[in-house]
C-alpha cells in the first residue's frame, strides 16, 4: 500500500510543480472529507493543492426550512418522527429534535424499515420518515414507499428531501466566483448512479471529475489522475474504483428511485434554488407525502445564526475562516448543520484539523 | 442552562466524552468533593490503618442485555474488577444491587447470574452483599446492575498522572472497539454482527502479574466508554504532556473496523471492555510486553506510541499508516451513526 501511496505522492507532486500555481480540487463527499481527515491526507499533500470539501454530506445541505418542518412536526402530539442519527441534533429556530422536551415521539432508525416497522407497531399515530440523502439512500426509501403501498399501512408518511448530486456540482460551477479545478467524485452515489453520471460537468464545464473509493490509496491515486490531467490541461471522466463502480451503475437501483419519484426543483443550503436536483413523489405515492398530508410548503429561509455553512460547503471559505468556528460553534455547541453532521466539513476541521498544517 | 445548551440531562452526558467530563466538574464535584475524589481514578485509594485499599463502583445499562462474549452480568463484575485492577490493587470482594423492572423474565435473571457467579469465580472476588430492588414496568428498562468493587493494592506499587514523564512508552494489551462495535452492531442489526465479539474480560490476573513482576508501571487505565481517544486525551490533560500513537501499531480486529467504516464511527472513540492501557518506561516496555503477550489476555498486545513534549496545548497526535498525521480528539460523547 505504502508503495501505490508513494508513487502517487510522486505524480501529485510533478504535477503540481509543473502548474505552478494554486489549484483546488473539492471532494463533493462527506465521507471522502472524513476519510481524508482521518488518514491525514491533507499533510501529505504539497502546500499548492487545496482540498475542498462540498456539498455531499446530506445533513448540511439540507435547507433550514426543511428542518423547522422537522422540528414542527415534532411538536404534535399526533406525529411519530423517525429520522437518521445524523438529523437529531441539527439546531432549527427553536432547539433540535435532541434538545426538545416531546422527545419522546422522535425515533432514531438505521433504515427504512425501521420507520415502517415503527409505522406498523404504532398503528395510532402518524409516521414521518425524514426522507434525506443522496443517490445512496433514495433506494432504500423508494423500496419502503412501494412496500407501505402494498400492505396498505395508512399511517406511514415520508418527508422528502432527498437529492440530487449532479445538478448541484454544476450549480457550483456555474457560479461565477467558484474556485473548483476539479471534482474528486463520491464512490458510493457512483456506484448507484455510475460514472457516466458526471460526464454532464466534465463536456459542458471542462472540469475533470474522478471517482474514488474510501480507502486513502484510492483517494490519493484520486487527486493523482486529476493532478495530472490539470497539468496535461485535460479534463476528463475516469474511476479509481472499478471492482465497485461501472459506468452504468446499479440499474435496478436506479428503477426503484424512478418508480417512485422524480426530479423537482428545490432548495440547498448555501446554494439556494437548483432546479431538477431534490427528488419527489410521484403522483401514484402522493398519498405517502407529508408534505401534502400536512399543507406543508418549503419556503427558503434566511439563517439568522451568522453561520457560515452555506459558503463553506460551496468551498468559498474554510471552516476556520467562519468566525463562529471553534469560539461559539464547536461540537458541543454545533451552530450549523456542518458542525452537526459527522460528515460535515467544520466537524471533521473541528475533530480532526485543528492546530496543524490542513 | 449549562454549556451545552440544554437545561437537561442528554444521553452524551454519559458517554464518556466532553459532556461527561463536565457534567462531573460543573455539577458533581462542586457539592462532593474531596481529596480522595478530587484524584478522579477509576478507583478511590483508602488507607485503613495499615492497609492500602482501592474501592469502586459502576453501575451498568447495557442494550441488549446478552451480546456475543458476553451479557449485562459479567460486564457487571468484570467491569469493577478492571476498575479495581487497573489501579494496581487485587480485588477482594464485589457488592452488587439489581433493580429490576415488573415482568423481567425469571429464565434471563437466571442466565444473568451464572455469569455474574462464573465471572466472579474467574476473576477470584466473591460477592459479599448485594440487595434488589423492584420497580413498576415502564420504570426501568429490564434490569439494572451497580456493583462496588473494593481490593487491596499491590505492594511497591505506586501509579498515577504524576509518574508519566517524557518518553515513556504506551502499551495496550490487545485489539480495541471490539465491545463496542459488538453492541452497536447487534443493536443496529449489522449483517455480520455473528463475526463480532464482546472483549468483555476481568484483568486482574494479568494487571497483577505484571506489576509483580515488571517494574517501570506509571499508570494504567481501561479505555471503557470513549475508547482509546478518550483515556489518550485525559492523560494528556492530567499530564500537560502530549502522546503520539501509531495506527499501524494498534491492534483492530478487521471486522471491527470495516464495522466501524460502515457505521462511519472512528474505532479509536469506541468502548473496549477487556482492555488496559498501560504507561511504561522505555526501560521496562520490552519485558512488559513480553509478560502480556505470555497471558491469554494479552496475546496481540502491542506498543503503540510515547508520551512526548507538548509543545502549547497538550494533545494527541496520530501518525496514520499513510504517513500522514492528525489529531485525536476527546470524543463528544455520543457517537451517531451517519446516514450514508
Ligand atoms: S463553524 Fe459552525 S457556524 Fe461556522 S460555518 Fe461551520 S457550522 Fe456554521
Amino acid at each position: 500500500m505504502l508503495e501505490r501511496i508513494h508513487n502517487a505522492q510522486g505524480l501529485i507532486d510533478s504535477a503540481c510543480r509543473k502548474l505552478g500555481r494554486q489549484i483546488n480540487i473539492m471532494e463533493v463527499c462527506g465521507t471522502h472529507t472524513v476519510a481524508i481527515f482521518r488518514n491525514g491526507i491533507r499533510s501529505i499533500l504539497p502546500k499548492t493543492l487545496k482540498l475542498l470539501s462540498g456539498p455531499g454530506c446530506p445533513v448540511c445541505v439540507t435547507d433550514q426550512s426543511y428542518i423547522d418542518i422537522v422540528l414542527q412536526l415534532a411538536d404534535r402530539e399526533d406525529c411519530l418522527i423517525a429520522t437518521y442519527g445524523d438529523m437529531i441534533r441539527v439546531p432549527g429556530e427553536k432547539g433540535s429534535l435532541e434538545t426538545r422536551s416531546a422527545k419522546a415521539n422522535v425515533k432514531v432508525v438505521l433504515s427504512t424499515e425501521d420507520a415502517l416497522q415503527l409505522a406498523k407497531d404504532n398503528p395510532g399515530k402518524t409516521v414521518v420518515f425524514v426522507a434525506v440523502g443522496f443517490e445512496t439512500t433514495t433506494p432504500a426509501t423508494a423500496v419502503v414507499v412501494k412496500e407501505a403501498a402494498e400492505q396498505a399501512v395508512e399511517n406511514f408518511y415520508i418527508l422528502a428531501g432527498h437529492k440530487l448530486v449532479v445538478p448541484a456540482m454544476c450549480a457550483l460551477v456555474s457560479e461565477k466566483n467558484h474556485n473548483i479545478d476539479a471534482f474528486l467524485c463520491p464512490g458510493h452515489v457512483s456506484a448507484i448512479i455510475g460514472y457516466g453520471a458526471f460526464a454532464e460537468v466534465v463536456d459542458a464545464f471542462s472540469r475533470p471529475c474522478v471517482v474514488a473509493g474510501f480507502e486513502p490509496v484510492q483517494i490519493v491515486e484520486g487527486l493523482a489522475e486529476i493532478c495530472r490531467q490539470l497539468a496535461d490541461g485535460k479534463a476528463q471522466l475516469k474511476s479509481v474504483y472499478k471492482a465497485v463502480v461501472t459506468e452504468t451503475g446499479n440499474v435496478s437501483a436506479q428503477k426503484a428511485i424512478a418508480e417512485c419519484f422524480e426530479p423537482a426543483d428545490g432548495y440547498w443550503r448555501g446554494l439556494g434554488k437548483i432546479p431538477k436536483s431534490t427528488l419527489r413523489l410521484k403522483d401514484k405515492y402522493s398519498r405517502f407525502d407529508a408534505f401534502k398530508r400536512f399543507g406543508l410548503i418549503e419556503t427558503p429561509s434566511e439563517d439568522t445564526t451568522g453561520c457560515r455553512c452555506g459558503e463553506v460547503l460551496c468551498g468559498l471559505i474554510d471552516p476556520q475562516q467562519c468566525g463562529l468556528f471553534e469560539t461559539k460553534c464547536t461540537a458541543r455547541t454545533p451552530i450549523g448543520p456542518c458542525m452537526v453532521s459527522s460528515e460535515g466539513a467544520c466537524a471533521a476541521w473541528y475533530k480532526y484539523g485543528r492546530d496543524k498544517k490542513t | 442552562m449549562t454549556t451545552t445548551g440544554t437545561d437537561r440531562i442528554l444521553l452524551a452526558h454519559g458517554g464518556g466524552g466532553q459532556l461527561t467530563e463536565e457534567l462531573l466538574r460543573d455539577h458533581i464535584l462542586p457539592r462532593l468533593n474531596n481529596d480522595v475524589l478530587a484524584e478522579l481514578g477509576d478507583s478511590a485509594n483508602l488507607t485503613v490503618g495499615s492497609k492500602s485499599l482501592c474501592f469502586t463502583t459502576d453501575s451498568y445499562v447495557v442494550k441488549p442485555l446478552f451480546f456475543n462474549g458476553g451479557d449485562i452480568g459479567k460486564l457487571a463484575v468484570c467491569g469493577t474488577v478492571n476498575d479495581l485492577a487497573v489501579a494496581g490493587a487485587k480485588p477482594v470482594a464485589l457488592a452488587m444491587s439489581m433493580i429490576i423492572e415488573e415482568g423481567f423474565e425469571f429464565a434471563q435473571l437466571e442466565k444473568i447470574l451464572a455469569s455474574i457467579g462464573e465471572g466472579a469465580r474467574q476473576n477470584d472476588v466473591a460477592i459479599v452483599t448485594g440487595d434488589t430492588k423492584t420497580v413498576e414496568a415502564g420504570s426501568a428498562d429490564k434490569i439494572f446492575i451497580n456493583t462496588a468493587g473494593i481490593g487491596v493494592r499491590l505492594g511497591g506499587v505506586d501509579l498515577g498522572f504524576d509518574k508519566i514523564a517524557v518518553g515513556d512508552k504506551i502499551l495496550i494489551n490487545g485489539t480495541i472497539g471490539d465491545h463496542g462495535m459488538t453492541i452497536i452492531s447487534q443493536r443496529e442489526d449489522i449483517k455480520f454482527q455473528s463475526q463480532l465479539s464482546s472483549d468483555c474480560a476481568g484483568l486482574a490476573s494479568l494487571t497483577c502479574r505484571l506489576l509483580q513482576e515488571s517494574g517501570g508501571i506509571r499508570f494504567m487505565r481501561d479505555p471503557t466508554r470513549g475508547g482509546l481517544a478518550a483515556t489518550l486525551n485525559e492523560i494528556a490533560k492530567a499530564t500537560g504532556l502530549s502522546i503520539e500513537i501509531r495506527e499501524a501499531d494498534i491492534p483492530i480486529n478487521p471486522v471491527v473496523q470495516a464495522a466501524a467504516d460502515m457505521l462511519g464511527f472512528d474505532v479509536l472513540n469506541i468502548a473496549n471492555e477487556g482492555k488496559f492501557v498501560a504507561i511504561v518506561s522505555s526501560e521496562a516496555v520490552d519485558s512488559c510486553l513480553e509478560i502480556c503477550r505470555d497471558h491469554p489476555l494479552g496475546k496481540e498486545a502491542n506498543v503503540i506510541g510515547q508520551v512526548t513534549e507538548s509543545t502549547d496545548t497538550p494533545s494527541v497526535e496520530l501518525a496514520t499508516k499513510i504517513g500522514g498525521r492528525r489529531i485525536v480528539q476527546m470524543p463528544y460523547g455520543r457517537e451517531l451513526p451517519r446516514i450514508c
